[in-house]
């Protein structure tokens, strides 16, 4: 009985974790500026996908690893530069829908370079499984997971603690103030793109050993990484965490104890749950609405 | 005034030019219009891309050696993006406009069905490489079909289940269309093999991990084999979870993963796992004196050789569509739709990449279960076990 229930929260874990990394990036962008970025999933792919097609073409891990995420940047840039900047005083609604179309791209692109098939990349600590009460785990799980909790730290780090991230709070609250009390908000915009991009593609690679990847894969990763996100509360980092491990649990719970054909339902009642009892999510900022 | 004049005689005479010259082409014998409607881009476009390269590569081909009855074929395509209501659109341009003389294609059971009812309207012969039972029962008259069903899939897995005196299967069927289909063929057809679904249960086919599914597969009493129903990443991360967990139950894949991308992705953890597969994924090692061999070689070789890419059972489809197609219209000596239309349903002893087809009035496929081969995996390769 315990081992089963032990082998469901490791399923939810691995579910959960993989979450809570495609919920990060969201967070970023979302507090520099109220956009929603929808490419976010296809960063996370572009991570994985660049990082599988280097180390094919013979690079070895961890120099593919540093190239594929110093390319998923240097999109996030461009991104910034050639699409969001011209349209930025646009309204959010504008540039989320332009954020769609970049989205469409960038997945384009993929499969006509990299065409369309479902692509591999190696464990970093093997495929052997670790044994714990009777349960099972890849050791890939842990990488994700401890990553996560990483990150979440040198997030809170740079939005608490430095005169940028600082700043880049600030340039979401009121941009127009921002901008009277001396900051780039230009400037800001474009590092939060870079810096999200950079999330995705670290997410990318660690995940892509566990879930593969192929050109469509960030559609899913988006998408249950949008509603993690949502129900931890948009722009916290610690939401993030807790959204997609909830997230990953209850779908993991469902199809253990209930049934693999209602995990999907269930884990989405939750969410409406959630939402519907706290509109900011669990963890969301308690924020005046701009009127 | 003149040069008006001058300039009435250059343009009538250059209309009387023009139509002559049309007409010399139309006499020239007007080509056989093929008309197609495949999933090239979207998400099935991993059946669709090879589907096309096959129709392209073999009309060429067959244009070379002087095309059929005397007359070039012409190949007129749409891709319907994998969206069944582009299909039914695409196939109206193909009845009114193109007018074509046959229609090869229609990927998806979706797409397929969404051009049943026109072209039963139009009375054009239709040869689908969609899979599911449905295109072709009920019969209609002017449809036909290459690929094996999911029915075939389930049944010779169950016949090899009952060879190892397997009884109890649990079932772990994908909540994709195909993954839904199968397991509705897989739950109909157990009894007639005395098999007993002892559980039932499913996954997402983008989902990232399915150890409870197994935990719970495992857990249930007397499962003696696992049978998933899936295609393209899903049933991968299936084996490597089974892997995971140690399971030691025989496991058995649908013919949804019979590509080396499986093997491939799964990785060691599909040792072992049994699968029913087209002769044409194992066409180096069929025996010499299998009479299959001869044309999944050379399809092999012709489809290798041109794209530099291994050959899929999908592109085989959209081959044996043609030449089904290409044959019937040999034996009609026409293009007169109900001639062609009666020479495809009479095709006997069609040995294509599908397997040996025998077409009648009540089976518009005409494959039996000798299509398909039992396949397992040993070492990272297939090996055939019957």
């Amino acid at each position: 009985m315990l081992a089963e229930f032990i082998q469901f929260l490791f399923s939810g874990i691995t579910i959960g974790s993989i979450y809570a990394l495609a919920a990060l990036g969201f967070g970023i962008i979302y507090n520099a500026s109220g956009v929603i970025n929808f490419a976010q999933g296809e960063f996370i792919m572009l991570g994985g996908m660049s990082a599988v097609v280097l180390t094919a073409a013979g690079l070895p891990l961890p120099l593919a690893i540093l190239v594929a995420v110093a390319v998923v940047a240097v999109v996030g840039l461009l991104l910034e530069k050639l699409a969001i900047e011209p349209a930025r005083n646009a309204d959010i609604v504008a540039l989320i829908i332009i954020t769609i179309g970049v989205s469409l791209v960038l997945r384009g692109l993929v499969q006509v370079l990299f065409g369309k098939n479902t692509r591999a990349l190696p464990a970093f600590s093997g495929e052997q499984a670790l044994h714990l009460l009777g349960a099972t785990i890849l050791p890939q799980s842990l990488w994700v997971l401890g990553t996560t909790v990483v990150i979440v730290a040198a997030l809170a780090w740079f939005f608490g603690r430095t005169r940028f991230g600082k700043g880049m709070l600030a340039t979401s609250y009121n941009r127009l103030a921002a901008q009277l009390v001396g900051i780039n908000t230009r400037r800001i915009l474009l590092a939060a793109f870079g810096l999200s991009a950079v999330l995705g593609a670290v997410g990318g690679i660690l995940i892509t050993p566990i879930t593969y990847t192929s050109y469509d894969a960030g559609i899913m990763l988006g998408l249950k990484g949008f509603v993690a996100a949502t129900v931890g509360g948009l722009g916290s980092g610690v939401g993030a965490i807790v959204g997609g491990l909830l997230l990953g649990i209850t779908e993991a719970m469902t199809a253990g104890y209930v049934s693999s054909a209602y995990k999907d339902a269930v884990a989405f009642v939750l969410i409406l749950l959630v939402l519907f009892f706290m509109p900011r999510g669990l963890f969301g900022a308690k924020v005046s609405e701009r009127v | 005034m003149r040069s008006k004049a001058l300039g009435r005689l250059i343009g009538a005479s250059l209309i009387g030019f023009a139509t002559a010259l049309t007409a010399l082409t139309a006499w020239a014998a007007e080509p056989i219009r093929i008309g197609s409607v495949l999933s090239v881009t979207g998400p099935a476009a991993f059946l669709g891309e090879p589907e096309l390269k096959t129709l392209q590569l073999y009309i060429e081909r067959i244009n070379a050696q002087g095309g059929v009855i005397g007359r070039k074929l012409e190949l007129v395509h749409y891709d319907d993006g994998s969206v069944a209501g582009k299909a039914n659109a695409f196939t109206k341009r193909l009845i009114e406009s193109d007018k074509v003389d046959l229609i090869v294609g229609g990927t998806t059971t979706g797409s397929t069905m969404a051009m049943v009812p026109l072209v039963e309207a139009a009375r054009i012969p239709f040869i689908s490489l969609a899979g599911a039972v449905v295109v072709v029962e009920p019969v209609k008259k002017w449809v036909f079909k290459t690929p094996h069903t999911d029915r075939m899939a389930a049944e010779k897995v169950f016949e090899d289940m009952k060879k190892r005196g397997i009884t109890k299967v649990a079932l772990l069927s994908e909540t994709s269309g195909f993954g839904q289909s199968g397991r509705k063929e897989t739950l109909a057809s157990a009894p007639k093999y005395g098999i007993e679904i002892v559980a039932d249960e499913t996954y997402g086919p983008k989902d990232t991990d399915v150890t409870a599914q197994l935990t719970n597969i495992r857990n249930t009493p007397g499962v003696q084999a696992l049978f998933v129903f899936g295609f393209g990443q899903g049933p991968a991360i299936v084996t490597k979870n089974y892997g995971q967990l140690g399971m030691k139950l025989p496991m058995y894949q649908s013919h949804g993963v019979a590509s080396e991308e499986y093997i491939k992705l799964s990785g060691p953890a599909a040792n072992g796992v049994r699968l029913p597969a087209a002769a044409v994924v194992v066409a180096d090692k069929l025996p010499q004196e299998d009479p299959q061999r001869e044309v999944v070689v050379a399809y092999k070789k012709a489809y290798e050789e041109r794209y530099k890419e291994p050959i899929s059972t999908f592109g085989g489809h959209a081959y044996d569509g043609l030449m089904i197609a290409v044959d019937a219209i040999k034996r009609a000596g026409s293009t007169d739709k109900e001639k062609v239309r009666a020479a495809i349903e009479s095709t006997r002893n069609y040995m294509g990449t599908g397997g040996l087809v025998n077409m009648s009035p009540k089976d518009h496929m005409g494959l039996d279960l000798t299509a398909f081969r039992m396949l397992e995996i040993r070492n990272g390769d297939w090996v055939l076990v019957d």
